[in-house]
C-alpha cells in the first residue's frame, strides 16, 4: 500500500511546479495551462483522501472540479481569442489594462 | 518496496517530468503535448486509488475535450513560440527561493507529521460509476443542479465572447 503522504508531496510539486508556470510565462495560454495543472494536482489530493478515508464525496468534488475547469476552459479560450483579435498579441505584459 | 510503490513512483517521476516540460517548453503546443502527458499519468494514479470512473473522466474530459480545446486555439492563432520572459525580469529569479522553500516545508510535513487515517470501514470504497452517480443525486443534488446553470452561461459567455464585433 502507498502511503498517503506520498500522493500528498507529489501534489504538492505538481502544484508547486503549475504555480512557478504562473509567475513564469508570459504567454496567456501556457498560464492558463499551468492553471489547469494546479487544479489536477488539487484533484490528486481530493482523490488520495477520498480513497484513504473510504468516502466518496471527495471524489464528487473533483467531478465538480472538472466541469468547472471545462467550463472556464471555454470562456478562457474565448478570451485568448477576443484578446489576439484586439491586439495581435497575446502576451499578458500587453493586456495589463482592462479597457481595449 | 512492493509493486504497487514502485508503479506509484514510476508515474510520479513521469507526472513531475510531464510538469517540467509544460513550464520549461518554449512553444506552446508542445507545452500542451506534455500537459496530456500529465493527465495520462494522473488518470493511472485514479484507478490505482480506487477511482476507475474519474481516471476515465480524466481521460475523456480533460485529455480529450479539454486539451483539443487548447491546441486547436494554439494552432488557430498559429502561436510559435514565446520570448524567454525571464530575461526581462531578472529581480523575479529571488521569487524562486520562498517558493522552494514553501515546497520543501510542505513536503518535509507531509512525509514526516501526516497520520495515516483509520478507515471508516473495513469494506474498500470503490469509485465506480453506480456510487458517484448515488452520491450525485442524493446529498450533492444541489452542487450538481448548479453546475448545469455555470454551464449555461459559460456557453452563452464564450459565445459572446468570441463574436465578432458587427460594424
Amino acid at each position: 500500500m502507498v502511503p498517503l503522504s506520498w500522493y500528498l508531496a507529489l501534489s504538492a510539486v505538481l502544484f508547486t511546479i503549475g504555480a512557478v508556470g504562473v509567475f513564469v510565462k508570459r504567454n496567456v495560454i501556457s498560464i492558463f495551462m499551468c492553471i489547469e495543472l494546479m487544479l489536477n494536482a488539487v484533484n490528486l489530493t481530493l482523490i488520495a483522501f477520498s480513497s484513504f478515508y473510504r468516502e466518496i464525496s471527495g471524489q464528487l468534488f473533483v467531478f465538480i472540479v472538472m466541469t468547472v475547469a471545462a467550463a472556464e476552459a471555454g470562456v478562457g479560450l474565448a478570451l485568448v481569442i477576443a484578446i489576439f483579435r484586439n491586439r495581435q498579441s497575446l502576451n499578458s505584459d500587453d493586456v495589463d489594462l482592462l479597457k481595449l | 518496496m512492493g509493486l504497487e510503490q514502485i508503479f506509484f513512483l514510476i508515474l510520479a517521476v513521469l507526472s513531475v517530468g510531464a510538469g517540467l516540460s509544460v513550464i520549461l517548453q518554449k512553444s506552446p503546443l508542445y507545452s500542451a503535448f506534455s500537459l496530456i502527458g500529465l493527465f495520462a499519468c494522473l488518470a493511472a494514479l485514479y484507478v490505482s486509488l480506487q477511482a476507475q470512473f474519474l481516471g476515465a473522466i480524466q481521460i475523456i474530459v480533460y485529455a480529450g475535450a479539454i486539451m483539443v480545446l487548447f491546441i486547436f486555439v494554439i494552432m488557430l492563432l498559429n502561436i510559435r513560440k514565446e520570448e524567454s520572459a525571464l530575461d526581462k525580469y531578472k529581480y523575479l529569479y529571488i521569487l524562486a527561493v520562498p517558493f522552494a522553500i514553501t515546497l520543501a516545508a510542505e513536503i518535509i510535513y507531509a512525509l514526516r507529521f501526516v497520520q495515516e487515517p483509520t478507515f471508516k470501514t473495513e469494506k474498500p470504497m470503490i469509485g465506480d460509476s453506480q456510487s458517484i452517480g448515488y452520491g450525485l443525486y442524493t446529498t450533492y443534488l444541489m452542487p450538481f443542479e448548479l453546475t448545469s446553470i455555470l454551464i449555461l452561461l459559460a456557453i452563452v459567455g464564450s459565445v459572446v465572447l468570441a463574436r465578432r464585433e458587427k460594424d
